[in-house]
């Protein structure tokens, strides 16, 4: 690890990302990541083989990002909600042809143009889909400026691992302020992609990269055959942050900025000998199932903290399996939950607890 | 120790430079930190604030609710954040654009004419730095240690002259007595 410099979590992303041997970045600016796009435009054509371009739209940006892709290079776009909705086709695309590829997300609130100030409200979209079809993405959620970087650089290897799109969820916070961060060493791909179009010459079978398939039989096994990497991913890679769990009775679940809110609130209450812990999922699909599960066995209750009108809350339900109230804090169109607001309805779980 | 600094005032006062040159002295000093802007659609002229939090264990959220330390650059963010600072708190005005004083007495009032006195040194749009001056000389949480450092790194590259210039404004407000 380097010596700590102070940099925005947007600016982490993007030199994370050159890091990572990333090389090719095509975008369209939009607040608030757009000191991302422009740490690109600064540094990639300065870089051997980089290539910065900014696309006439979103959707042009993530179809050069289907092509990079299919040449194995490593290759990102970033945007934020609105321009993220936008990419969903050719997200849906670029996991229908198996390929890997980092695409960000700095939230802002909705729906439609909604506002420019931070969000999580794009949890249903990152986790459940977005696009059409049968797909998911290792969706990794940020809670510092540090894991702005720690996670693009894991979000190319991941990709690269399972060959399907990564996506970093973050937030108009995570992208706006400014922490030390020890940034990553320099590294490349370490997979081999033998799938990927490189030109044959003349010495072997093309590569086709395609996700059409107009044989239902031949579509729906390349449906179950990506299942069968979504279940590894499952098994392998779920992510999660444990905090003061040990002796806790209540439970709070939050990632992000939230997760930040979170601890302080869990601080001030630990002080008034309440015992609240954080399970902080790390990534949210694959989602930390097992942990709330096992915490449901410990605890009396939840509460799930989002800057959303309650999206997370719903994997939480699933994951615990009714056996504990869930309740919500949450504020949404921009707005972030208190550390007052976080004790007020952890408070009510305590008092319903005891009724 | 966790100190939570709220400085507010128009777009276009160096409000976000003042957190910056804090922000970069506390890393010098190997402290924790977050740095955190206001932003969006305002430009010069509109509001603009900064919360920066400097502490010996790593920082919780950087969304600050109750500053200890307030630095208040134009009356609204004063009639808008005297009310959210804690109780034994300290609240830093410059009395150059800020006619009033501050009301509550549960905290510490500092008045200097910062915008005045960069003026007079022929640099107004110093003001910012002549008023953190003050806070480094009377705020007991941040001393002066580290700031040449800190302001070698916030200072562009293309200006080495602002360097100089800079540190005369610090002292200015160091120096100043009411």
């Amino acid at each position: 690890m380097s010596e700590k410099v102070l940099m925005k979590g947007n600016e982490a992303i993007a030199e994370a990302a050159l890091r990572a041997g990333c090389r090719h970045y095509f975008g369209y600016p939009i607040t608030p990541q757009t000191e991302l796009t422009a740490y690109m435009a600064k540094r990639l054509p300065k870089l051997e083989g980089g290539v910065f371009l900014q696309a006439e739209s979103e959707i042009s940006a993530i179809n050069m990002v289907y092509g990079v892709a299919g040449t194995g290079k490593r290759v990102m776009t970033s945007s934020s909600s609105p321009g993220i909705s936008l990419k969903q086709e050719g997200i849906s695309y670029i996991a229908g042809a198996d390929l890997p590829a980092v695409i960000v997300n700095v939230q802002r609130g909705g729906p439609g143009l909604g506002g420019i100030q931070p969000s999580q409200s794009d949890y249903f979209q990152a986790t459940k889909g977005g696009g059409h079809g049968d797909y998911h993405l290792i969706v990794l959620t940020p809670s510092s400026v540090q894991e702005m970087a720690d996670l693009t650089h894991l979000a190319f290897d991941l990709a690269d691992k399972y060959r399907c799109p990564a996506m970093l969820l973050a937030d108009g916070t995570m992208g706006q302020m400014m922490e030390p961060v020890a940034l990553p060493e320099e590294t490349n791909c370490k997979v081999e992609k033998p799938w990927a179009v490189t030109g044959t010459e003349m010495k072997r079978e093309h590569n086709i990269i395609n996700s059409l398939y107009l044989s239902p039989e031949v579509l729906e096994k390349t449906n179950f055959e990506r299942f069968e990497r979504y279940a590894k991913i499952e098994k392998n890679e779920v992510r999660y942050e444990s905090y003061m769990m040990d002796d806790a009775e209540y439970c709070i679940v939050a990632f992000g900025i939230a997760a930040r809110v979170a601890k302080n609130a869990i601080s001030a209450m630990r002080k008034e000998g309440f015992k609240v812990g954080l399970i902080r999922p790390i990534t949210i699909w694959p989602f930390p199932k097992k942990a709330i599960r096992e915490a449901a066995d410990k605890v009396k209750g939840f509460v799930s903290v989002e800057l959303s009108m309650g999206q997370m809350i719903e994997d939480v339900k699933l994951a615990e399996e009714c056996l504990r109230p869930v309740l919500l804090c949450n504020r949404a169109g921009g707005m972030i939950p208190s550390v007052d607001q976080i004790i007020s309805v952890t408070k009510e779980l305590v008092e319903g607890g005891r009724k | 120790m966790t100190t939570q600094i709220l400085i507010a005032g128009f777009g276009g006062q160096g409000i976000l430079f003042s957190g910056k040159l804090l922000a970069y002295k506390a890393l010098s000093e190997g402290k924790e930190l977050s740095w955190l802007p206001s932003y969006g659609p305002e430009m010069r002229g509109g509001t603009a604030s900064c919360s920066v939090t400097i502490s010996d264990e790593p920082v919780g959220s950087p969304i600050i609710d109750h500053p200890d330390v307030l630095i208040v650059m134009n009356l609204p963010s004063l009639d808008r954040y005297e009310s959210t600072v804690k109780k034994g708190g300290m609240i830093f005005v410059d009395s150059t654009l800020v006619s009033r004083k501050v009301q509550r007495d549960d905290v510490k009032a500092f008045y200097i004419p910062s915008t005045k006195l960069a003026q007079d040194m022929g640099a107004q749009n110093l003001a910012n730095i002549v008023l953190l001056g003050k806070v480094l000389k009377d705020c007991p949480a941040i001393s002066r240690d580290y700031l040449e450092e800190a302001l070698k790194k916030v200072v562009s590259a293309r200006h080495p002259e602002m360097y100089e210039l800079n540190l005369k404004a610090i002292d200015a407000g160091y120096n100043y007595t009411e």
